[in-house]
């Protein structure tokens, strides 16, 4: 029955996923964190964490992670949670290849209609607002602490949201850098 | 060479060096599948970019499916797809198998007890820099705050605000 589920979500994850790896972020944590309960808040901010490090577009990493961890936490060994793997990152990627190679077969000169770029035009604002929900989602308590629980480390947390977005969004600083310098700030301060 | 086995190498070889996702990945294609390869020309591949960028699932799976197509139809799709999947598949099991046993680590979870805030904020500036590229306005930046707040306040399903906004787009386009 859980692999109909993993199946059946990254499914629609993979159909309904406008805008990229980051546009994908809100509907792959809506589905798995909040609808399926199959990860926390932290556990999937730290699959974003792990995709930026590693190579590989989001959306199949966190497929890929998800599908072990559901079924593992499920009860289950680890071959068939491999197999879970499998599942949800094949489900993940098959309305791809259906669409993909349906537009090379008979959609191509379709694609450049006043109608079909229309819809692109109601898409493109709408998965801005994806990502703008998807950055608010993760900013709670499971990421940052709270003031009265404990002010030491919520007070890093923001100190360190920030840096981390003047960081790369006027520095440029590389991302995969930022994560390590977050990460040894981390060590110290909050260990 | 056999062109299944080759496409399945070159986009493997493409999945394994391709840091920080979908778009950084777009120069490494056009190396390996326009200039070395000679697979599709730099024209094709502009639009194939378009194309890939504008449909809905992971961008690097969409090109991936493009060019194997172009290459040996469903069978060839099938090749580069596997090929580009494979490695963050490979990558991503042993992380998901080990990394329980990491994370109650002290040392590990404090390092991420840093990440977790870094790792928001990466998200919430590409936000910013989408929003500059969907050329918002202010008769629309209505759109992406009714979208946010939709979802973060009443939770609503994103695919729900994916299929309104379609079919708003398509009512616009009519008028």
């Amino acid at each position: 029955m859980i692999f109909v589920s993993l199946f059946i979500t990254f499914f629609e994850i993979g159909l309904f996923g406008f805008g990229g790896g980051y546009g994908m972020l809100s509907l792959i944590q809506h589905e798995t964190v909040e609808a399926h309960h199959w990860l926390s808040t932290s556990e999937f901010t730290d699959i974003v964490a792990i995709s930026q490090m590693t190579p590989g577009p989001i959306g199949i990493n966190s497929a890929t992670y998800c599908g072990y961890t559901a079924i593992h936490n499920a009860g289950y060994g680890h071959l068939v949670s491999i197999l879970g793997s499998a599942t949800a990152t094949f489900a993940l990627v098959l309305p791809s290849l259906i669409l993909m190679i349906l537009i090379s077969k008979m959609f191509m000169k379709y694609m450049n209609t006043p109608l079909v770029q229309s819809i692109f035009t109601g898409l493109r604002p709408a998965v801005v607002g994806l990502l703008a929900a998807a950055t608010l989602l993760l900013c709670n308590t499971e990421n940052f602490s709270t003031p009265i629980e404990n002010p030491w480390q919520f007070g890093i947390s923001c100190a360190l949201f920030v840096a981390t977005a003047f960081g790369t969004g006027y520095l440029k600083i590389n991302p995969i850098r930022m994560i390590c310098y977050a990460a040894f700030a981390g060590l110290l301060l909050l260990y | 060479m056999n062109i299944y086995w080759d496409s399945f190498k070159t986009f493997f070889h493409i999945g394994i060096f391709t840091l920080g996702g979908g778009y950084a990945m777009i120069p490494l294609i056009e190396e390996e599948v326009v200039n070395k390869k000679k697979w599709v020309t730099k024209d094709d591949m502009l639009d194939l970019i378009a194309i890939a960028q504008s449909c809905p699932g992971v961008f690097a799976i969409n090109i991936a499916t493009f060019i194997g197509y172009k290459l040996r139809k469903t069978r060839g799709a099938i090749c580069t797809t596997l090929g580009t999947a494979l490695p963050s598949f490979l990558i991503i099991l042993a992380i998901a198998m080990f990394f329980s046993q990491f994370k109650d680590n002290k040392v590990v979870a404090a390092m991420f007890r840093g990440i977790r805030p870094a790792v928001v904020a990466l998200i919430a500036v590409p936000t910013f820099r989408l929003g500059q590229r969907a050329k918002l306005n202010r008769y629309t930046i209505w759109i992406p705050i009714a979208c946010a707040l939709a979802i973060w306040a009443l939770g609503v399903s994103p695919i729900y605000i994916i299929m309104i906004a379609a079919v708003g787009g398509y009512i616009y386009g009519r008028l």
